[in-house]
């Protein structure tokens, strides 16, 4: 019976060419509309770094003012960086397997290479040994730096891929040298494509700020007498007049992460970091309560709403607009229905219960939706294709987010499916309900 | 086989009650050719309606083939309006998407028939209307009386008990209709009971026993009728 269902509804969607094909683009509309958004969505709030979340915590600790929160909109949570002397003390506390210390500086990036292109102004991380190995980044070239040259510090350097294209036409550079506001380093490493989006491991300026050109180690921060390039926040009437009354101070401006490979070494550094607090706390210093946290990164991509506002809106929207394509397909649907009611009729007359009539009808709402839905893919993937076209830029960033994945196809499928019944279900309902004789005199 | 007693059928709207039957009694012997004649508005349509359990009714009750029909669920209505009752209307409803072949089966396919049984039954009943070699041909690429004898071959094709015409001829040229008529008595003979509905005194006269319907009422058994009976059906009648 199902059989001979869908042989009629493909007659019957085959009748009407032109409502046809206008319900099968409402619905695949609707649905790629709502792939793509849900694409990015999940793109956004993903977690770049999945396979290390047991292991890779965000270092926090509460040295803010006694009198307010960090941050009126999560009291909760303790300020989201570090002072440079706590920073210095969780790297060098020995219980993380890696610890880093870092901020977001800048600067002009040039190269004497034959063939480089002019000098340009960049983003430089300036951070500590164990960054590479401590976020899995991938190498192209060479590796990264001792932890020696920390505290040197040596002049070393470690390019991105982009990098090394656009001052070394790609080659291998390891060995060779790169101008950071005029002062050489040697290049250590370069490496592959790699661009966690969002940027977990800084959200100061964004989930999906621009990437780093560069890396140089933290130890040159006192030497040069860096800035971030990030956000300071201070909250104490300190006089700040040198540099190191700057490192001494309790503005907070560096990041730190730690990589514990188990419970055990997760609970002896949140001892270790209790302790601190404590000791420190006698000096006058932590006057909050204690608020001493390990950060996984999805838990640390929620605390700094990642996922905003913004993107919940926007997929509130997708739907909305899944809805009105859905609604109008009911209207349509609706309106054939009763169109041919009278060979309905004749159907009832000639034996089909109200179940068949409804079940044929159905099959007929699941073939349009099958087929909308078929095409809604299409439309989605070529939507994102054109999408990562638009975006497209030497330095990655958004386009990242938006790879399809079969937790997106997934949704897809579900969408179809739901998208099929709430089409079908009201208009074969309402046509299974009338009285057969009133079809027929309709005529 | 058909016994209905004391049936009323009302319609309601916002401003009307129309009583579409009332206090109707019919009874219809197996093998019978009933025709049912009566003034447009009189209740004709309703009571085959009611007949072939298309429509429910207020009060009253009916009796198909032994069958009580009050109070039966739709799908048992459905499988009886299947198994016992083929319809013929007036503008032979055929459905227009389908081929002679498919229109024919619709009936045969809500009974859930094989395959094989279903192409033996569509043969015979075309055959017998003499259509078997337009099987593959759309309804519109028909004439009018060819398409009123594919609609008699799908009322045919389950073998029921019971056939109502509503009017069949009633958009036929007369030859066409004379055909029609031929065909349908043909059926009667081999067994079908038959009720028909028509406008024509010379088709009704060719029946065993005409009913006439006034006011939603039979008529016949009735003293005193408040509408004048057409002409030719009182020659009918005394004929
Ligand atoms: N669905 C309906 N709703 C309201 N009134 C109806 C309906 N069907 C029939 N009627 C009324 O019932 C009466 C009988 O109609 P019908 O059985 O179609 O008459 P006939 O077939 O003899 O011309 C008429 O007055 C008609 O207007
Ligand atoms: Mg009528």
């Amino acid at each position: 019976m199902f059989g001979y269902y869908v042989k009629l509804a493909a007659r019957s969607l085959r009748r009407n060419p032109g409502i046809t094909s206008l319900m099968v683009l409402a619905i695949a509309l609707g649905i790629a509309v709502c792939v793509i958004t849900l694409t990015v969505y999940h793109g956004m709030s993903s977690n770049p770094l999945w396979w290390k979340n047991d292991r890779v915590y965000a270092v926090t600790l509460d040295s803010w003012d006694p009198e307010e929160p960090a941050d009126d909109k999560h009291p909760d949570l303790p300020p989201p960086q570090l002072t440079w002397r706590d920073a210095e003390a969780v790297t060098a506390s020995g219980i993380p397997l890696r610890a880093v210390r870092m901020f977001k500086g800048f600067g002009v990036v040039s190269s004497d290479a034959a063939g480089s292109v002019r000098p340009e102004n960049a983003i430089v991380r300036v951070t500590s040994a164990d960054f590479f190995g401590l976020f899995d980044v991938p190498f192209r070239h060479g590796g990264g730096w001792k932890a020696a040259a920390d505290s040197g510090p040596e002049p070393v350097a470690v390019l991105s891929r982009e990098t090394n294209e656009r001052f070394f036409g790609g080659a291998n550079s390891v060995g060779r040298t790169i101008r950071w506001d005029d002062r050489a380093f040697r290049v250590v490493g370069v490496l592959d494509d790699w661009h966690p989006a969002p940027n977990f491991y800084d959200l100061n300026n964004g989930a999906f700020d621009e990437p780093e050109a560069m890396y140089v180690p933290i130890g040159w921060a006192p030497v040069l007498e860096l800035k971030s390039a990030g956000n300071t926040n201070c909250w104490k009437p300190e006089e700040i007049k040198t540099y190191a009354d700057f490192m001494a101070s309790e503005c907070i401006w560096l990041q730190a992460w730690v990589e514990l490979p188990d419970s055990a070494a997760r609970v002896r550094m949140q001892g270790w970091l209790d302790n601190y607090v404590a000791t420190e706390r006698k000096s006058g210093r932590f006057q909050r309560p204690d608020n001493n946290r390990l950060t996984p990164v999805d838990q640390w991509l929620r605390d700094n709403d990642v996922v905003g506002n913004d993107n919940r809106m926007l997929i509130a929207l997708a739907f909305a607009f899944l809805s009105v394509c859905l609604i109008n397909t009911v209207g349509l649907l609706l309106a054939k229905f009763l169109g041919s009611a009278s060979i309905t009729g004749v159907r009832r007359a000639l034996g089909a219960s109200r179940r068949q009539v409804f079940l044929q009808h159905l099959a007929e709402a699941g073939l349009l939706a099958g087929v909308g839905a078929g095409l809604g893919v299409l439309l989605s993937l070529l939507g994102l294709y054109g999408l990562r076209a638009m975006y497209a830029s030497p330095w990655g960033g958004v386009t990242s987010v938006m790879h399809v994945n079969a937790w997106s196809l997934a949704v897809t499928v579900a969408l179809a499916v739901g998208a099929a019944l709430a089409a079908g279900l009201y208009p074969a309902w309402r046509i299974g309900r009338l009285a057969p004789s009133v079809y027929l005199k309709s005529q | 086989m058909l016994a209905m007693r004391h049936i009323s059928k009302v319609f309601r709207t916002d401003l009307i009650e129309t009583h579409a039957l009332r206090d109707f009694s019919l009874e219809v012997a197996e093998g019978e050719f009933v025709a049912v004649t009566g003034p447009s508005g009189s209740g004709k349509t309703t009571f085959l309606n009611v007949a072939g359990l298309l429509e429910g009714f207020d009060s009253g009750t009916y009796l198909l083939d032994g069958v009580d029909t009050s109070g039966l669920a739709d799908d048992a209505r459905s499988r009886l309006r299947n198994e016992k009752i083929g319809f013929i209307f007036q503008s032979f409803n055929l459905i227009p998407d389908l081929d002679i072949f498919d229109n024919v089966d619709v009936p045969l396919r809500y009974r859930r028939m094989k395959a094989a049984e279903r192409r033996e039954r569509i043969a015979s009943a075309l055959d017998l209307v003499g259509l078997a070699s337009r099987a593959h041909h759309l309804p519109s690429q028909l004439s009018g009386g060819q398409q009123q004898r594919v609609a008699i071959a799908r009322a045919i094709a389950g073998d029921p008990k019971f056939l109502l015409a509503d009017e069949p001829t009633g958009n036929l040229d007369s030859l066409m209709a004379r055909q029609v008529m031929d065909l349908l008595e043909q059926i009667n003979e081999m067994g079908t009971t038959i009720v028909l509905v028509t406008h024509d005194p010379e088709l009704a006269r060719r029946a065993q026993r005409n009913v006439q319907i006034v006011d939603g009422q039979v008529s016949d058994f009735r003293p005193y009728e408040p509408h004048a009976r057409p002409a030719p059906m009182a020659a009918a009648a005394t004929a």
